[in-house]
């Protein structure tokens, strides 16, 4: 995607929040005034550490929760009136989702020819049985798996072919739109490459636009266009990934940059790592303030007291941090 | 660095050991032989299904009792065998001698009981001590794992702990009973980088200042290459590379190693370039190939390759390998070993 | 280590990856159903059990028609014999045929407890999996409502509907269903509310699947073999119960036989002629014990715990 090519917006998210209520007095406040914009045909990453929030963010585009407060606008239409038929058929049709554990993805009684057909079942009723099978095994074909796959039962599959009928699947609707939630995290990292390949190879094929999210700030790097780092619901940094990989503001994107394991004896020897003390603090009944400040190297009063707002620093760099 | 045979703590020769499932004998660790001296970081890296959680576990015999098995091998303990140990000498040895951390925090702790009290359970059946002692044992213990306010979380409960502190109370139980080798299997897999940074620096603490040997269990390159002195690969049950950290990145000698380091993204890697992933699936353990296990999946494989594992061929002090390509007949591929590092 | 091939020089070309080995999967294809059949079949207890009791189901079907008796036949010449050839457990006090009416009443005894337990886990697998899957409000009265039902004592309930309905094979695999399904239900709820909250049901929602179509394809046929071992493990609870009814005199009416009535009318010859109290006794035994020894096998055998993952 060129910078200055007109980019048409996808997904608008304006103060997205989600809570969940746990008992009378306790809310968990797990995604808190997101807002931010999907362009068409971009790779969206999400990084932050467990807890923060991402997964819930991704449920969310995809109907799967109702938000508590905030709208969010999909081509120009707020999601809540995708909630109902007839626009809720049209929805399930554009935009679909990826898990992250290809174990408890795939319905362990149906055989894949069953896993990959449920969705064209829906949405084209008058094909016949060769035609539904004929499609059935392109999809397959795509995703590098075979016709002799298709009266297998999931658990005769490895992690790597499961995350494979996983990708199948959501592609068997021909969605524009794919929430990708951890979709190599439980994978081995040879298995994880030929994840992330047919991934940008089907972006590419069919010009679809992803929201990628993980913890592994290398993966993400790579296959993004844009990321959001998220730190216990709410968003503290976002940029293009070269800009933000190269000069990151935020203390906490910093110190999780500088946390990343690199795979070469000498620079990881060498590399010097900002601490930050303790670890991430609970999502229940947040107080005011920075959510970071309590870990952050650099907290003043302000952060302890005050939310701190997005701020544009640079051409599309936003950051929500005191001391910017 | 030259030694003696019994310069090393602990010596695996030969081991394999296997499991009954109902689909069968599963092969999960064969001919396996490595030795791991004082005070070292050993890492041994691998994909899930190569052997590598079977083989610490089985050092301590960890595994299900009546499904694993020893098919042959012996572990010497300080020159010692323990593999015909009785139950009762390896509790003896579980504990003070070698500890053990387990991949998953969140499980290995007994909920409805106190940390402290946990972590004192294990040296109070043993030794004859005062509660005092025990107390002054246990905070001394917290405070070597990094536990700030030890006082206070003796008394706390696993739940109202966070993730990597219970990791380091899993350290600690490890630790309890002064053992000289420390096994850990996956530690820091369930947690988050900026905490699994934490706890990598506590294991090389526990390495350079106490002089206790970890033997480090992951799939993570990048721990291998920020913690490890030594590496062993292991693929399919087997050994296939082992090297002092250095050799091993720089010096790729087996092309699964070679795969696994390409196969990762880094920040390094370009967008534009394809990722190299290592094709196909690990092989089946119920019925292992006779050849080299990767040999379906290598790039340079041969049909000799298929025909009979290759012997370990020394490249150095510290770098020996199994590769038919190391033979005097196997065309050269050695320029496709080499790669580019931004540091050099 | 295979040493006796030979590694000739033309060995070491250079042929490259060898992946078409490897993407197609050696083993035999098996579906949940065959590989459970398998482990029971490996299980002896619970195969043994399985022989035992189609052989009793198949006594149960055909001693009654071939027998050259009729089981309300009464033969005042012949009255409590002993075991003989011409009967082989011998007669009761009128002088039936026990073979016949053991069997008849098997037939009776089989039929109540295989449908009342059928009924409680058809209806308990229905009410469950609705609360479960809805959630919420509705959840929350169906629960209450399950709560109310389980605080009344089984039996009094049972007894209050014998009494209105009056005796017989159909009322009381009624009387019985009516507080019997709660268990079932309750359990069900609980593996519903486990299962979908599963990554596979959550992406059938996202490829909007209709509620009903994920009820039916991917949450039952994950529960359905818990809801078979359950079955089968209540079956005993049914069978006792017809026998503690009948043996009170609430349960089916003489001379219909059932192995209740047939205990019942046993322990009043028990000093002329124990085979009549013991006969009976036995069949009830050895069925509920294979019942839940078949339940136990089940159980291994569904329990995914146990499923070998690779």
């Amino acid at each position: 995607m060129g910078k200055d090519m007109q980019q048409e917006v996808l997904i608008e998210v304006k103060d997205l929040c989600k809570y969940f209520r746990l008992s009378g007095k306790e809310t968990l406040h797990a995604v808190e005034g997101l807002s931010f914009q999907v362009f068409r045909g971009e790779t969206l990453g999400v990084v932050g550490e467990s807890g923060c929030g991402k997964s819930t963010l991704g449920r969310c585009l995809v109907n799967l929760y109702d938000m508590t407060k905030g709208e969010v606008y999909y081509n120009g239409r707020n999601l809540k009136e995708y909630k109902k038929q007839p626009l809720k058929r049209e929805f399930c049709q554009k935009v679909q989702m990826i898990f992250q554990n290809p174990y408890a993805s795939l319905n362990p009684r149906m055989t894949i020819k069953e896993v990959v057909e449920e969705g064209i079942k829906l949405y084209h009723k008058t094909l016949d049985k060769a035609e539904l099978e004929e499609k059935v095994v392109d999809l397959l074909k795509t995703v590098g798996l075979g016709k002799d796959h298709l009266s297998r039962f999931p658990h005769e599959f490895s992690g790597g072919q499961k995350q494979r009928i996983g990708v199948a699947r959501a592609l068997s609707v021909d969605p524009e739109f794919i929430v990708c939630d951890e979709p190599i995290s439980a994978l081995d990292v040879s298995i994880q490459a030929q994840v992330i390949n047919m991934l940008k190879h089907m972006q590419k094929e069919r010009n679809l636009t992803y929201m990628f999210i993980a913890h592994d700030l290398s993966v993400v790097k790579y296959i993004s266009d844009r990321v959001i780092v998220m730190y216990l619901g709410t968003m503290v940094e976002s940029a293009a990934a070269e800009e933000l990989y190269e000069s990151p503001i935020h203390p906490y994107t910093q110190a999780l940059l500088s946390a990343i394991p690199v795979a070469n004896p000498i620079a990881a020897r060498e590399k010097e790592e900002i601490p930050i003390k303790g670890e991430i603090t609970s999502p229940i009944n947040p107080k005011p303030g920075c959510r970071f400040a309590g870990r952050c190297p650099h907290a003043k009063e302000v952060c302890r007291t005050v939310d701190p707002v997005l701020k544009e620093v640079k051409s599309g760099h936003m950051v929500a941090c005191h001391l910017y | 660095m030259q030694e003696k045979m019994t310069d090393y703590i602990l010596e695996l020769k030969n081991v394999s050991f296997s499991f009954h499932t109902y689909g069968g004998v599963v092969k999960a660790v064969r001919d396996v032989s490595f030795s791991v001296r004082p005070g070292e970081i050993l890492g041994i890296v691998g994909e899930s299904g190569c052997g590598k959680s079977v083989t610490a576990q089985c050092i301590l015999k960890l595994n299900p009792p009546k499904a694993g098995f020893f098919e042959g091998g012996s572990i010497l303990y300080k020159g010692e065998d323990i593999v015909p140990k009785t139950n009762q000498e390896m509790r003896q040895i579980r504990g003070d001698e070698i500890g053990f951390v387990f991949q998953d925090p969140m499980t290995s702790l007994n909920p409805t009981m106190k940390v402290g009290k946990q972590i004192g359970e294990i040296i109070k059946k043993r030794k004859n001590i005062t509660k005092q002692e025990l107390r002054h044992q246990v905070i001394d213990v917290l405070e070597k794992v990094g536990i700030t306010d030890p006082q206070r979380r003796l008394n706390q409960y696993p739940h109202e702990l966070s993730g990597g502190m219970k990791q380091r109370v899993m350290i600690a139980m490890a630790l309890i009973g002064n053992p000289k080798v420390i096994i850990a299997d996956e530690p820091t897999t369930s947690l988050d980088v900026t905490i699994e940074s934490q706890i990598l620096k506590l294991f090389q603490k526990l390495s350079r200042e106490f002089h206790i040997s970890v033997i480090l269990i992951t799939h993570d390159l990048g721990v291998i290459a920020k913690l490890c002195d030594r590496v062993l690969v292991m693929y399919g049950g087997k050994i296939l590379e082992r090297a002092s950290a250095e050799e091993l990145f720089y010096k790729t000698a087996h092309p699964y190693t070679r795969g696994l380091l390409d196969s990762i993204a880094t920040l390094e890697t370009d967008k534009n370039a394809e990722l190299r992933p290592i094709d196909g699936t690990p092989p089946d353990l119920f019925s292992p190939p006779i050849g080299c296990p990767f040999a379906a999946r290598c790039e340079f494989g041969m049909n000799v390759c298929h025909k009979k594992m290759p012997d370990e061929v020394e490249l150095s002090q510290e770098h020996k390998v199994c590769c038919w390509l190391q033979d005097k007949r196997a065309p050269r591929v050695e320029e496709l070993f080499q790669k580019e590092w931004s540091n050099e | 280590m295979n040493n006796t091939e030979e590694i000739k020089d033309d060995d070491f070309q250079i042929i490259g990856k060898q992946l078409e080995q490897m993407e197609s999967i050696s083993r035999p294809a098996l579906s949940y159903w065959e590989d459970a059949w398998r482990r029971i079949k490996k299980n002896r207890i619970a195969f043994f059990s399985l022989v035992l009791l189609g052989i009793y189901v198949l006594l149960a079907v055909f001693v009654p028609i071939f027998s050259p008796y009729d089981y309300a036949e009464q033969n005042s010449a012949n009255l409590s014999a002993g075991i003989s050839v011409q009967n082989w457990f011998g007669t009761d006090s009128l002088g039936r045929d026990l073979f016949v009416r053991v069997w008849m009443g098997a037939r009776v005894s089989l039929t109540i407890g295989f449908f009342a337990a059928l009924l409680n886990a058809v209806i308990g697998t229905l009410i469950g999996g609705i609360s479960g899957y809805s959630g919420g409000k509705a959840d929350m009265i169906i629960m209450r409502l399950v709560e109310v039902l389980y605080g009344i004592p089984n039996l009094i309930v049972t007894i209050l509907v014998m009494l209105v309905i009056g005796r017989g094979v159909i009322s009381l695999v009624i009387a019985m269903t009516i507080v019997g399904w709660i268990g079932s239900c309750r359990f069900i709820r609980g593996e519903i509310l486990r299962l979908k909250e599963q990554d596979f049901v959550l992406a059938g929602k996202v490829l909007g699947v209709p509620a009903i179509v994920i009820i039916v394809k991917h949450l039952i046929p994950n529960v359905l073999g818990l809801i078979i071992t359950n079955l089968t493990s209540a079956i005993p609870g049914a069978i006792f119960g017809e026998a503690f009814l009948s043996f009170i005199g609430l349960g089916v009416a003489p001379p219909t036989a059932s192995w209740g009535i047939l205990a019942k009318e046993g322990i009043k010859m028990l000093r002329v002629a124990p085979t009549q109290l013991l006969i009976p006794a036995f069949f009830i035994c050895t069925t509920v014990l294979a019942l839940n020894l078949l339940g136990d096998g089940l159980r291994d055998a569904f329990d995914p715990k146990l499923r070998g993952e690779d």
